[in-house]
């Protein structure tokens, strides 16, 4: 299972703080954000809106910042975070 | 030596300073900063502030900031406490203190790490204000700081 997590304005516009999703739910061969964020988009509204528009997004891939183009593997936890505001 | 904290409840900067100070006596410069809570924010009366964090990275991106300036710099110890949850006007929210031996390792040191964790660390503070919550949007000239180191 992918472990997913939504901090701050997305968890609250998304009415949810986690979940976990089946890779084969996806069903890509080798999955990357682009394409799980493509999945949780096509969820509809309010999951298209915020996946849709999305520059100000910050993805972490086990705890570490991220790329687009990396590769998310079964067991990985994936965090989707709007810009940090602490100090 | 570092010490990294995350606090739920609030802290006095003066008592943790004063430990780092007598930690080593071989460091001759204590330098350090607090952020505090303000009650103002864009023209309006803040009452109240939530901080949210992300449990595990938080701590693991604050303990690498401070490794890149223990590499950077000769230091001796380095203490950095956060606040999460609710925080009130006058609460220290941050508090970043290094120790070297001379001054000038300690003053860049210090400003280093609060630069990085404005922009690194995973917090969000949200507002309780007269006219509601909102959110606090992460500032363009936190960000265009870093291209000063």
């Amino acid at each position: 299972m992918i472990k997913i997590l939504y901090f701050a304005q997305f968890r609250e516009r998304l009415n949810c703080e986690s979940e976990e999703i089946h890779p084969d739910d996806l069903q890509q061969e080798s999955l990357t954000i682009e394409n799980l964020m493509a999945y949780l988009a096509g969820r509809g509204e309010p999951w298209s809106e915020v996946f849709n528009n999305n520059q100000r997004m910050l993805v972490a891939v086990n705890q570490e910042i991220s790329r687009t183009g990396t590769l998310i593997k079964d067991n990985d936890e994936v965090a989707f975070m709007p810009p940090v505001t602490g100090g | 030596m570092h010490n990294i904290q995350l606090l739920q409840e609030p802290f006095d900067p003066s008592t943790e300073i004063s430990n780092l100070s007598r930690a080593n006596a071989s460091m001759g410069a204590v330098v350090s900063f607090i952020g505090m809570m303000r009650d103002i924010n864009e023209g309006d009366e803040v009452e109240s502030m939530t901080l949210e964090h992300y449990p595990g990275m938080t701590e693991s991106a604050i303990n690498k900031i401070v490794e890149q300036a223990q590499q950077r710099w000769q230091l001796g110890n380095v203490t950095v406490i956060h606040r999460v949850g609710k925080v009130r006007p006058t609460d220290p929210i941050v508090l970043v203190a290094v120790t070297s031996m001379h001054r000038g390792e300690a003053f860049k040191a210090c400003e280093f790490i609060i630069d990085f964790l404005k922009t690194e660390a995973p917090f969000w503070k949200k507002e309780q204000t007269g006219r509601g919550e909102r959110w606090v949007e992460a500032r363009v000239s936190d960000r265009d700081k870093l291209s000063d180191w």
